[in-house]
């Protein structure tokens, strides 16, 4: 079960929640997460994926992280074929359903080589918004019946002391750490948000430290000129870090759509071959480049550029 | 292609559009219940609302930008409102929703629905992607499947109940704890199912032109319920395939 609900005030006490400038590098990010912790992961898809953390985190070869995320993508892939992450917790995991089951996560979960822990879309959000209002579970009318119920170990049924309804608790999910990437925040980690928000405002407030990526650290002024954009506030936030296309090759929006071409490549070849085609591509594009500017070079500017534009085009009437 | 000049898919998305009426607020999956639900807001009803699980409340599809999942950017075109992922399916359970529509991989004669595991899930032949928001609709609202008629898809009983339909029949849906909704439909390439009102078994509500009960039997690893009042559908109409094709140019979900 989770940590204690005094243990988790303990740690946000002991925290330096002044307004203070909190900007790291990718590699500086990397260094506050540590073996073994829980880690969830903000966007949903292939939508506002942090994915430059998790490409610094399998840089940084961090092993046996327990990650949790409403719905999972292609980054699922690349935590259990790094070796980064041996445990997911998500409401689904493959790629994207134009592409298929994801052979990776085939080849893992069914040689038991990582868990693949299934819970209903709703009850993973409840779970984190029990973890951010400070409760350890919050009651939920679906599952109920389900073999997705029968198959955790983890909620109870009660009975409404109310109504009598039955009802099923999931309990809350405190990760220790929270990698969210965002449109913008200012140097203090007030982050704001443009469109589809997933979970990423309880997951922040539930996880006992968040590291922020953004495509662009903005000024204080800034933030203070529209606060009600905030979406997450800066004293839940421990590092932030500027990334540009910090979510390619999904998609950050109103800023860039997926790279739709380098996502029809990559899922051809891990699709072919899990264990060959995922060392081949991690080589490639994750531990070969030199910077991440390096590895959006790999990923070309004719496909970032289109990407961009697209993003952009949501805006278009 | 079939005979009649048209795929599989397209039948499915066209006469599950059918399904829906002018006013509802539909929370849709990926693949044809979205294209589905967009047939019907351009052909018979402005009115439609359609939610997706990403959190998106009355967008407007772009033809030939559909989204790739119910996740993206360009599921909030021209949206009312977006909100969060664990709101918009808070709705379902709040009774916002008229009906979820969603495709299935494998369905029993109870409609419950497995998109988790081939196999003993102890020891599976495969893992699937498991239920996403499947399962939380399945639960809170009436449902409409849209899916594939084979054999190998519809079991007697599933591997997994991923989505609840009504369970093992009878009243053990609302046992459960189930209070609300269930299986309303099921939209195949041969037919339209619904269930009995007592037993809740699948039973054949209508077939497409062509489609005999007998095939239908061929293709279905259960016991279907076949009453005397089994209507035929009619074919979809020029302007209905026209609108899809539209909408999906690149055939991404109705080749």
């Amino acid at each position: 079960m989770g940590q204690s609900y005094l243990d988790l005030r303990r740690t946000l006490a002991e925290r330096d929640r002044s307004l203070h400038e909190k900007v790291v590098s990718l590699e500086e990010a990397a260094g506050l997460v540590h073996d073994g912790e829980t880690v969830g992961i903000g966007g949903s898809t292939l939508s506002r994926t942090p994915m430059a953390m998790i490409w610094a985190l399998i840089r940084a070869g961090k092993k046996r992280l327990s990650c949790s995320r409403g719905i999972v993508s292609s980054e699922g892939d690349l935590l259990f074929a790094s070796g980064v992450s041996d445990h997911i917790v998500t409401s689904w995991f493959s790629q994207g359903i134009v592409w298929g089951i994801s052979k990776v996560m085939r080849h893992h979960v069914e040689r038991r080589i990582a868990r693949f822990d299934e819970w209903s879309h709703m009850a993973m959000g409840l779970r984190f918004r029990a973890g951010a209002m400070g409760l350890p579970f919050l009651p939920v009318r679906s599952m109920l019946g389900s073999d997705v119920r029968r198959e955790r170990p983890e909620p109870r049924e009660m009975v409404c002391p109310f109504t009598g309804d039955k009802l099923l608790l999931v309990p809350a999910l405190n990760p220790d750490v929270a990698i969210i990437h965002v449109q913008r925040c200012d140097a203090y980690g007030n982050a704001q948000i443009d469109g589809l928000q997933f979970m990423d405002i309880d997951l922040a407030l539930a996880a006992n430290r968040v590291i922020l990526t953004t495509e662009r650290i903005v000024s204080n002024d800034q933030i203070r000129r529209a606060p009600d954009q905030t979406k997450i506030p800066f004293f839940a936030v421990e590092a932030v870090v500027e990334v540009p296309f910090g979510c390619a090759p999904h998609e950050c929006g109103g800023v860039y759509e997926p790279l739709f071409r380098h996502m029809d490549y990559y899922t051809s070849l891990v699709n072919a071959d899990p264990v060959d085609g995922m060392r081949e591509y991690l080589e490639r594009y994750v531990y070969g480049p030199k910077s991440w500017i390096d590895y959006l070079g790999l990923l070309g500017l004719d496909d970032l550029l289109d990407a961009a534009r697209r993003g952009r085009s949501i805006a278009n009437e | 292609m079939s005979s009649g000049g048209y795929t599989a898919s397209e039948l499915l998305a066209v006469m599950s559009a059918r399904l829906l009426a002018d006013g509802q607020v539909v929370f849709a999956g990926v693949g044809i219940p979205l294209l589905a639900a967009t047939l019907a807001q351009a052909v018979n009803c402005p009115g439609l609302t359609i939610l997706f699980e990403g959190g998106v409340i009355g967008p407007i599809i772009e033809p030939g930008k559909l989204p790739p999942s119910t996740n993206e950017q360009r599921c909030t075109k021209r949206a009312n409102m977006v909100l969060g992922s664990t709101d918009v399916l808070l709705l379902l359970q709040r009774g916002y929703v008229d009906f979820g529509f969603m495709g299935g991989a494998q369905i029993d004669q109870f409609g419950n629905l497995n998109s988790s595991y081939i196999g003993d899930p102890a020891n599976p032949k495969a893992r699937l992607p498991g239920t996403g928001g499947g399962n939380d609709i399945s639960s809170l609202t009436q449902m409409i499947v849209a899916m594939k008629h084979e054999k190998r898809r519809f079991v007697e009983t599933v591997d997994f109940v991923t989505s609840p339909g009504f369970l093992r029949g009878g009243a053990t849906r609302r046992d459960a704890g189930l209070a609300a909704g269930g299986m309303y439909r099921v939209v195949t390439d041969l037919g339209i199912f619904g269930f009995d009102d007592v037993t809740k078994r699948m039973k054949v509500v209508a077939l497409h032109p062509g489609v005999t009960l007998e095939k239908v039997r061929e293709n279905t690893a259960f016991e279907l319920v076949a009453g005397a009042d089994i209507t035929v559908t009619a074919p979809p109409a020029q302007r209905e395939l026209d609108v899809l094709r539209r909408l999906d140019p690149e055939r991404l979900y109705i080749a």
